[in-house]
């Protein structure tokens, strides 16, 4: 039976990268539970323009789960996760109790500024992927579905790693501002594939040379990521990176 | 060059001297309990390990070794921190999965180089340095289990641990305390970070690291407090012989 809960959000307001930034409450009365949480983000806006207030910005987009822009920090953890696999979007008020404060943060990591209140920047990630995120492959005449045997396993396997959608919530959620879990996905997503192992040692060492560049740290294997992401990637995507690049490296 | 320019070049880096410095350690470890069963057997190993050209260049690349770990663990969290950017979260909640020693390493790391100062001070000056400078009473200076009781016991072991006994074996539980969450740590994330582990290795990894190092640690423990509360191996008399004139009451105390 749904029932109508009383929260209390408090919520990051922020004008852009250089500001100081600082939080601001609203309290949002008789909230369906069975609202999601990005609603229920949407009428608290409704109600701060009705009172004459600035609304709170945030980012969203799909609101299922599979684009990866919801990216908020709510109560201490990336994407509010109370279970394993769920992006801030598929987040719903019975999660909360009555007469809760809520607490929500943008991302905090150096490599992704404050664009505006919860919203970042995260074309880092783009970068990234333009730098080795691809394959390069000759068009032309269709392949033979069956010409490149490929295990059961290995395509599962590559399947899970292609399921990160760049949230970021690894990085949010890294002591270090690390952003190995997102790459080692992204890199073992082709890795795994014989279709990917062609540029696998190009690939690796592009990759990784853009997130230095970029300013991410470097992972000292706390495992925060893991335990944050939305999808479940696992480390051993960041094992498989590392043997990738130290491989290629040693070859060089 | 790569282990220097690039992230995962640097955690090489700290890996393979971090697995170099855990193979020091079982191989200190495993000497260590010689002094449980046989005075002599141990003075015997440091009379080995005294001043010869080897334990001379043995003692350098472990320098060269503790040197690299510690430059790189400060290049590593600088660069960390400055990843991280100057903003804090107002609430944060850790996952269960993530292990308090993984976000402290440099701290437990730091504790450990400061207890090795004073090992160093206790054992390596008095014994090593003053045979290398042949100061007085070299004999007395290459005799490992004298220098054992002086520091964990602090006098004759027929006279009760005095207060310096204690205090220093204080300090190096608390020394082996840090070391223990360091390497239990480090050790499967070492793994980690060559390439060498996956989802199934990951676990046990873990579970290496977990057996491995408690048994080093134990193994530096039961020599420290055993030689606190008094106990000698049976062919003490005899190793301490012509030194324990010397020696005073066997042992100078502190
Ligand atoms: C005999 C003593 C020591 C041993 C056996 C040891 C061992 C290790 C090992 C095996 C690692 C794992 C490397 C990796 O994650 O890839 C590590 C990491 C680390 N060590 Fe040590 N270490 C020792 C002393 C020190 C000292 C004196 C410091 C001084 C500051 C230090 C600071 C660190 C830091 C900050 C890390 C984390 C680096 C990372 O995980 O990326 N360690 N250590
Ligand atoms: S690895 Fe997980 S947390 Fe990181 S970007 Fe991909 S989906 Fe998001
Ligand atoms: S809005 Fe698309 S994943 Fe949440």
């Amino acid at each position: 039976m749904a029932k109508n809960i009383s929260v209390t959000v408090k919520f990051w307001k922020q004008n852009g990268p250089k500001d100081k930034g600082h939080f601001d409450t609203h309290e949002l009365k008789n909230i369906p539970d069975d609202t999601s949480f990005l609603e229920a983000l949407d009428i608290m806006n409704e109600e701060l323009i009705n009172e004459g207030k600035e609304p709170f910005v945030f980012d969203h987009d799909c609101r299922e789960g599979i684009c990866g822009m919801c990216s908020l920090y709510i109560n201490g953890t990336p994407h509010g996760k109370t279970e394993r696999g769920a992006t801030t979007c598929q987040l719903y008020m019975r999660k909360f109790k009555d007469g809760e404060t809520i607490v929500v943060e943008p991302w905090r990591s150096a490599g992704f500024p404050v664009i505006k209140d919860c919203m970042v920047d995260r074309t880092a990630f783009d970068k990234i992927m333009q730098a080795g995120g691809y394959t390069s492959i000759r068009t032309g005449q269709a392949q033979d579905a069956n010409s490149i045997l490929i295990s059961k396993e290995a395509a599962d396997e590559a399947m899970d790693c292609a399921t990160c959608i760049g949230c970021g919530a690894c990085v949010a959620a890294c002591k270090n501002g690390s952003a190995m879990l997102f790459v080692s996905s992204k890199v073992s997503q082709f890795a795994l594939l014989p279709q990917g192992q062609v540029e696998g040692a190009k690939r690796a060492k592009a990759m990784i040379a853009k997130m230095d560049e970029l300013g991410f740290g470097n992972c000292t294997n706390t495992r925060a990521c893991e335990a944050v992401c939305p999808k479940c990637e696992s480390i051993s995507n960041i094992a498989r990176l590392n043997r990738e690049f130290i491989c290629a490296k040693l070859k060089d | 060059m790569w282990l220097i320019n690039s992230s995962i070049g640097r955690k090489v880096v700290m890996a393979v001297t971090g697995i170099a410095l855990v193979l020091f350690l079982t191989f200190h470890a495993s000497m260590n309990v010689v002094a449980l069963i046989s005075a002599k057997g141990y003075n015997m190993i440091c009379e080995f390990l005294g001043a010869n050209w080897y334990a001379v260049a043995a003692t350098i690349g472990l320098a060269g070794l503790v040197a690299l770990h510690f430059i790189f663990a400060f290049i590593l969290t600088i660069q960390n921190r400055k990843a991280r950017g100057n903003s804090q979260y107002a609430v944060t909640n850790k996952p269960k999965k993530v292990e308090w020693a993984s976000q402290n390493m440099l701290v437990l790391g730091i504790i450990v180089i400061l207890g090795m100062g004073l090992h160093l001070f206790n054992f390596w000056y008095n014994m090593m340095f003053a045979e290398l400078a042949e100061t007085d009473g070299v004999a007395l200076a290459s005799n490992g289990v004298y220098h054992i009781v002086r520091t964990f016991h602090g006098g004759c072991p027929c006279e009760p641990t005095t207060g310096c006994g204690y205090a220093y074996t204080a300090i190096y539980l608390v020394w082996l305390c840090a070391l223990w969450f360091h390497m239990n740590h480090g050790i499967w994330s070492s793994m980690q970070t060559m390439g060498w582990s996956g989802k199934i290795w990951l676990n046990r990894w873990q579970c290496i690291s977990l057996i491995y190092t408690t048994v080093i640690i134990l193994m530096f423990v039961v020599v420290a407090v055993a030689f606190c509360l008094g106990y000698v191996p049976c062919d003490f008399k005899e190793a301490m012989g012509e030194c324990a004139k010397a020696a005073g009451s066997c042992c100078g105390g502190c």
